[in-house]
C-alpha cells in the first residue's frame, strides 16, 4: 500500500471514529514502506523488503482502555477492530494513572522530515549502493559486511476530542564494516539521512577501508586514564546502546523524583537547575532542524518543540508521561526523538592536531550499565583505536575496555568538534581528559 | 517497540542480550480469549503448503520449505500495586524460502491461501534468480532425509493461556506486595507467555507440526534510602522456560540453597515467585549498607543463574559458524575460534570444562522437536575437556566443516523473517564427583560467591568480558563472611575458563536463560537456555564499580 495522503489517512480515521461507541476513542495509522539489503564476505547475503500500513484503536470506558490493531481497511474489519478495543476495554482493570485524552493540539508546521529522493528507493538503487560498496572492497583486496535499511511513512492520529495530526517521514541508514585480509585490521563508518541524495555507500565505505587498513598491527598499550578523541560514532550507536543516548535517556523526571536517577537529589526532590556538566555542553531538541528534522508530535499526541534539556552544563527540563507532570506539577515535556548536542567548527582532524598525547576512538561497543545511581557503563573501543602524539596518529592501538560515566566524562570535556547527524541526532566529535580504560582486548 | 521502550516501559534491565527490538509488539493486538482458538487444521495446512511446494519446483526451486506460522504472545506488567498493561497479540502468515541454482530466495506473506502462497512461492524464486547476479559461493545444502507427517509439543502441564488474566494479575500484584513489604520501594514484575504454532514442510517430504511455549516471569525490585540518595536493585532469579504455568506452582524439590550465609534461593524446574520477591525487597533493601568491594584477584564461585549468561557470550556466540566466517562481522562482529584457530588444538579451557550444545532439554528455551529447517533436534559436544571439538551449524554449513548432516539449529524469530543459524542451548556439563555448593566454598581461601545475571559486556570477538551480577558473598578461608556490592569481574574467554577448577554435581545443575538474544540484519531475536552446576574459577581479576559524580 503507498503511503497514504493527510487526507485519505484521515477519512478512514474519521470513518473509524463513527464506529466507536466508547467514552473515549483514539485511533492511529501507521504506514511504512522501505527495504533492506545485507552484505558479507564481499557479496550480497540477504535482502528483504517492507510494506505495511497498520490502524491501532484505542478504546476507553471510563479509567479502563483497550487497544486492537488490524492491516485491512474495509469497513467490517474496521467495525471489529473498533469493536475488539472496546470489548478488550471493557476487560481491562482501571487505571489508577489515567489521564483523559488530549483535545486540538497545535503542531509545529515545517519539518522537512520526508524527502521524495529516499522514498523512491527500489531494490535496484539498493544493489547498486551495495555493489558500489563490495566492489570498492573486492579492489583494494579486503573483506566487507554492511547493511543499508530504507523507509518512507507516514503517522496519522485522531481522536474523539478533536486531535488531529498527520507527518511523513523518511530515512536511510547505512553501516559497514572493514576487514583485513590478515584479521589485524577492521574499519567501520555509520550514516543516516532523512534525504537519499545525500548518501554514498562507497564514500563511506572508502572511510571504513581507510581505518582496517591503517588499524593493522595495533600495539598493545597500557590501560588507564588517557586523553581520548570519541568520534561520534564512539558517543551515538544506531545498533547499540551508547553513552550520550543512555544520558539523554536518563533525564526521566519521575525516576529522578522517586530517588532512582542519576538526577536524584539527596534527600528528596530532583537536580533540574543544577550544573552537572561542563559549562560548554548544551543539548536541545527540535523537530524542526533541517539536518534531523523530526515528527512534531509524540506517539500520545504531545507537541514536539524546541526544547532545551541542558544548556551551559545545567539540567534545564526533564521529560515525562502526561500523568506525572500532572502529579508533580512540572512542564509536560514529552520525551525527544532526535537531539542536538551543540558544538564548535572544529573536525575530527583539527581536535587531533591540538592534541599533545591521547587516543582517538572510532567506535564504542558492547556498552552496557554496570551502576544507574553514577551511570557508569562499561564497553569497549573497536573497529580503529589510534595513538596520537604531538598532533599526529603515530600507530594503532588494541582495544580496550572502558568503564565511564558521561557524567563524568562531559565533566572532563576539554574540546569540541563539529556535530554531525547519527541515528537521528547531531553530535560532535569530543575531546574528553582522564577517559578510563580498565583493561586491554586482543580482539580486532 | 525499541528495546528502550520495552525497558522503559517494564523497568527491567535484563532478559535483553543484544535486543534491537521486542518481536510481538508489532502483531495484531487481540482479544485474550483469541489466545485460545485453535489454529488450522494440519490437514488444511499441508494442502497450502504443497501448494507452495509444487509452485516453487514449477518456477525452477531445486529444494524449497514452507513455514507455515502462528505466533501468541501474552505480556501482563504491573508496578508496585498497580496493573500497567495487558497485552495479548496474534501473528500468522507463511515464510517460504527456495533454492535456485544455489543460490537462496526468500519470500513471506500474510494472505495464507493456497494462491497466494503459490504466488509468494513464485516470487521466492524471482527473488533467488535476481540475487543470483551477485554470488559468489553456491549454497551447498546437507542432504536431508524426510520424516513425513509428524508433530511435536513443549511437554507442558498447563498452557498459560488457559490460566484466567486475573490469576496473572494477581500473582504479579502478590508479588509485587512481598516485595514493598520486605524493603523495596519499587517493583516492576512482567509475566511473557509465547505459543509458536509453527507448521514446517519441504521438498525433502517433511510435514512437521510443532506446538511450542515459553514463558517468563521476572520482576526489578528497587530500594531507595532518600537521605543519602542511594538506590539499589535486585532482580528475579527466575528463569524463561519452556514450560507452561505449572513453572509457577512452587516445589520445595525444585529449590537449591545457595551457600550457608547466604540466604540465596536458586530454582530449577519450578519458581516461588513470591518467596523470591519478598527476598528481593529484603535484600535490595541491605545493598544500600553492603560493603564495597576490595578490587583484587579472587576465586570466584558462581551460581546457575550468574554463570549461564558468561557461557551465552564466551561460548555460546563465538562457536557460532556464520559469526567465525564473517556473516555478522558488521554488528556483533566475529570470533577468536576460527577454523584456523581450532586446527591448531589450543585449550579453550581447563580440562574441566565440558559444553554441549542441544535443544532437547526438557524445560529450557531452546527445546523443540524440530529446527526451522527441518531437521530433528539433537546434542553435540562443543569442547570436550577443554578442547574446542565443534561449532553450531545448520544444513547450508556442514560441509564447510566435512559434517554430513544439520546440527538442527536454524531459528527465524517469525513467519515473515528467514531462518538462519541460531543459538541451541549451550550448557556446562555439571561435576561427575559429589560435589555440594557448601562442599566447594569450604575449598576457598578468598574467593567471592556470585548470585544472579546483572552487567554484561563482551568485545567483538569474544576474547576480553566484564560481568557483574545481583548478589555477592565474601568468601574467607572456606566460609561465606559477609555480603558485597560494587563488584564485577574482568577476564578473557580463554584465561576465565582456563581457570575453571571444577563444578558441582548434577544435584545442582540449573538453567539460565533469555527470550531476547539477538542476531543478524535486520535484527531477529532467539530463545536460549544455558545449564550448569556452581562452578569455581581460580585467580579472576575483580573491580570496584563504585564512582563519585
Amino acid at each position: 500500500m503507498p503511503i497514504l495522503s493527510k487526507d485519505d489517512a484521515q477519512t478512514i480515521l474519521k470513518k473509524v471514529l463513527s464506529f466507536s461507541t466508547a467514552d473515549e476513542c483514539e485511533v492511529s495509522l501507521n504506514g511504512q514502506i522501505g527495504g533492506n539489503v545485507r552484505s558479507a564476505r564481499n557479496t550480497i547475503s540477504t535482502a528483504g523488503a517492507v510494506d505495511n500500513v497498520s490502524l491501532a484503536v484505542e478504546s476507553r470506558f471510563g479509567k479502563r482502555s483497550g487497544l486492537a490493531t488490524c492491516n485491512e481497511f474495509d469497513d467490517a474489519t474496521l467495525r471489529r477492530c473498533v469493536q475488539r478495543a472496546e470489548e478488550i476495554a471493557k476487560l481491562a482493570p482501571e487505571s489508577p494513572e489515567y489521564m483523559p485524552l488530549l483535545g486540538p493540539q497545535q503542531y509545529l508546521d515545517g519539518s522537512k522530515s520526508f524527502a521524495a529522493s529516499t522514498a523512491a528507493i527500489d531494490p535496484d538503487y539498493r544493489a547498486r549502493q551495495m555493489g558500489a560498496s563490495t566492489a570498492l572492497c573486492d579492489q583494494k583486496k579486503v573483506s566487507s559486511a554492511g547493511f543499508l535499511v530504507d523507509s518512507a511513512g507516514f503517522v496519522a492520529k485522531r481522536n474523539s476530542k478533536g486531535l488531529e495530526a498527520y507527518q511523513q517521514f523518511t530515512n536511510v541508514e547505512f553501516s559497514v564494516t572493514v576487514r583485513t585480509p590478515d584479521g589485524t585490521g577492521s574499519g567501520y563508518a555509520a550514516a543516516d539521512y532523512t534525504d537519499a541524495s545525500k548518501f554514498d555507500a562507497a564514500r563511506l565505505t572508502r572511510v571504513a577501508a581507510e581505518k582496517a587498513s591503517s588499524s593493522m598491527k595495533a600495539r598493545a598499550i597500557e590501560p588507564g586514564k588517557y586523553t581520548v578523541i570519541l568520534e561520534p560514532n564512539a558517543l551515538v550507536s544506531n545498533v547499540d546502546t551508547s553513552l550520550m543516548v543512555a544520558l539523554m535517556g536518563a533525564l526521566d523526571a519521575r525516576n529522578a523524583d522517586e530517588g532512582r536517577s542519576f538526577l536524584s537529589k539527596k534527600g528528596g526532590g530532583n537536580r533540574k537547575g543544577e550544573k552537572m556538566f561542563d559549562e560548554r555542553v548544551t543539548i536541545y531538541s527540535d523537530p524542526l532542524n533541517a539536518e534531523i528534522p523530526d515528527l512534531t508530535f509524540s506517539g500520545d499526541g504531545r507537541p514536539q518543540k524546541r526544547v532545551t534539556w541542558i544548556e551551559k552544563g545545567v539540567v534545564k527540563n526533564l521529560y515525562s508521561s502526561r500523568y506525572w507532570a500532572q502529579k508533580a506539577g512540572i512542564p509536560d515535556l514529552p520525551r525527544p526523538g532526535g537531539w542536538i548536542m551543540e558544538g564548535g567548527t572544529q573536525s575530527t582532524a583539527d581536535l587531533i592536531k591540538g592534541t599533545a598525547k591521547g587516543i582517538l576512538v572510532t567506535r564504542l561497543w558492547y556498552i552496557r550499565p554496570v551502576d544507574p545511581q553514577t551511570l557508569l557503563y562499561t564497553g569497549l573501543t573497536r573497529d580503529g583505536t589510534f595513538y596520537i602524539e604531538n598532533g599526529q596518529i603515530k600507530f594503532p592501538v588494541k582495544n580496550f575496555r572502558f568503564n565511564e560515566s558521561p557524567i563524568i566524562m562531559l565533566n572532563n570535556l576539554e574540546a569540541i568538534g563539529k556535530p554531525v547527524r547519527l541515528g537521528g541526532n547531531l553530535i560532535p566529535p569530543l575531546k574528553i581528559r582522564d577517559f578510563t580504560f580498565t583493561s586491554l582486548s586482543d580482539a580486532v | 517497540m525499541k528495546r528502550r521502550d520495552f525497558v522503559g516501559l517494564t523497568g527491567l534491565a535484563t532478559g535483553a542480550l543484544f535486543l534491537p527490538s521486542l518481536p510481538g509488539f508489532g502483531h495484531t493486538a487481540v482479544d485474550p480469549a483469541r489466545l485460545l482458538e485453535p489454529g488450522a487444521d494440519v490437514i488444511v495446512k499441508k494442502r497450502l503448503a504443497d501448494a507452495a511446494l509444487n509452485a516453487a519446483k514449477t518456477a525452477g526451486a531445486s529444494y524449497a520449505d514452507v513455514r507455515i506460522g502462528r505466533s501468541l504472545n501474552q505480556y501482563v506488567f504491573a508496578r508496585e500495586k498497580q496493573v500497567q498493561n495487558i497485552v495479548s497479540t496474534e501473528s500468522y502468515g507463511v515464510g517460504i524460502r527456495v533454492l535456485v541454482a544455489g543460490c537462496w530466495g526468500f519470500a513471506s506473506t500474510s494472505v495464507v491461501t493456497e494462491a497466494s502462497l503459490a504466488a509468494t512461492a513464485r516470487a521466492a524464486v524471482e527473488i533467488a534468480k535476481a540475487n543470483r547476479l551477485l554470488m559468489k559461493e553456491p549454497v551447498q545444502l546437507a542432504a536431508q532425509q524426510g520424516y513425513g507427517e509428524v508433530s511435536w509439543k513443549t511437554p507442558l502441564q498447563q498452557s498459560a493461556f488457559e490460566v484466567p488474566i486475573k490469576q496473572k494479575v494477581d500473582l504479579l500484584l502478590a508479588a509485587n506486595a512481598a516485595a514493598l513489604d520486605a524493603g523495596a520501594n519499587y517493583i516492576n514484575s512482567a509475566l511473557f507467555q509465547v505459543n509458536e504454532q509453527k507448521y514446517f514442510a519441504s521438498t525433502d517430504g517433511s510435514y512437521i507440526d510443532q506446538d511450542i511455549h515459553r514463558l517468563w516471569p521476572t520482576f526489578n525490585a528497587t530500594a531507595v534510602d532518600t537521605k543519602s540518595g542511594k538506590f539499589r536493585s535486585r532482580e528475579a532469579l527466575s528463569a524463561p522456560v519452556g514450560l507452561g504455568f505449572e513453572y509457577l506452582t512452587p516445589n520445595a524439590a525444585e529449590q537449591v540453597r545457595g551457600p550457608q550465609g547466604t540466604d540465596t534461593v536458586g530454582y530449577k524446574l519450578r519458581y516461588d515467585m513470591l518467596a523470591d520477591a519478598a527476598l528481593a525487597g529484603k535484600q535490595a533493601r541491605a545493598k544500600l549498607t553492603m560493603k564495597s568491594v576490595t578490587p583484587g584477584k579472587y576465586d570466584l564461585v558462581l551460581d546457575p543463574g550468574h554463570l549461564g549468561l558468561t557461557i551465552h557470550e564466551s561460548v555460546g556466540h563465538p562457536t557460532e559458524l556464520d559469526r567465525v566466517l564473517g556473516y555478522e562481522a558488521n554488528y556483533a562482529g566475529t570470533s577468536f575460534a576460527t577454523l584456523e584457530w581450532k586446527a591448531k588444538n589450543l585449550p579453550y579451557g581447563s580440562k574441566e570444562v565440558n559444553i554441549v550444545a542441544d535443544k532437547l532439554q526438557p524445560g529450557s528455551v531452546g527445546n523443540v522437536g524440530y529446527d526451522d529447517e527441518g531437521v530433528k533436534t539433537r546434542e553435540w559436544d562443543i569442547i570436550k575437556e577443554g578442547k574446542l571439538v565443534n561449532y553450531q551449524k545448520i544444513r547450508d554449513q556442514a560441509h564447510i566443516v566435512g559434517q554430513k548432516e544439520s546440527d538442527g539449529c536454524a531459528y527465524a524469530q517469525s513467519w515473515e523473517d528467514v531462518q538462519f543459524q541460531r543459538m541451541p542451548n549451550i550448557s556446562l556439563r555439571p561435576g561427575k564427583a559429589k560435589m555440594s555448593v557448601d562442599d566447594m566454598v569450604k575449598g576457598v581461601d578468598k574467593g567471592i560467591y556470585i548470585a544472579g545475571a546483572g552487567s554484561f559486556s563482551i568485545d567483538q570477538q569474544r576474547f576480553n568480558f566484564q560481568f557483574g551480577g545481583q548478589l555477592f558473598f565474601a568468601i574467607e578461608k572456606g566460609k561465606i563472611t559477609e555480603p558485597l556490592e560494587d563488584v564485577a569481574y574482568q577476564s578473557n574467554t580463554q584465561e576465565f575458563w582456563g581457570a575453571c577448577a571444577g563444578s558441582c554435581d548434577q544435584s545442582d545443575y540449573r538453567l539460565f536463560g533469555t527470550f531476547f538474544d539477538g542476531k543478524g540484519q535486520p535484527a531477529q531475536v532467539s530463545s536460549v537456555s544455558h545449564g550448569s552446576a556452581t562452578t569455581r574459577f581460580n585467580g579472576v581479576n575483580v573491580i570496584n564499580t563504585a564512582r563519585k559524580v
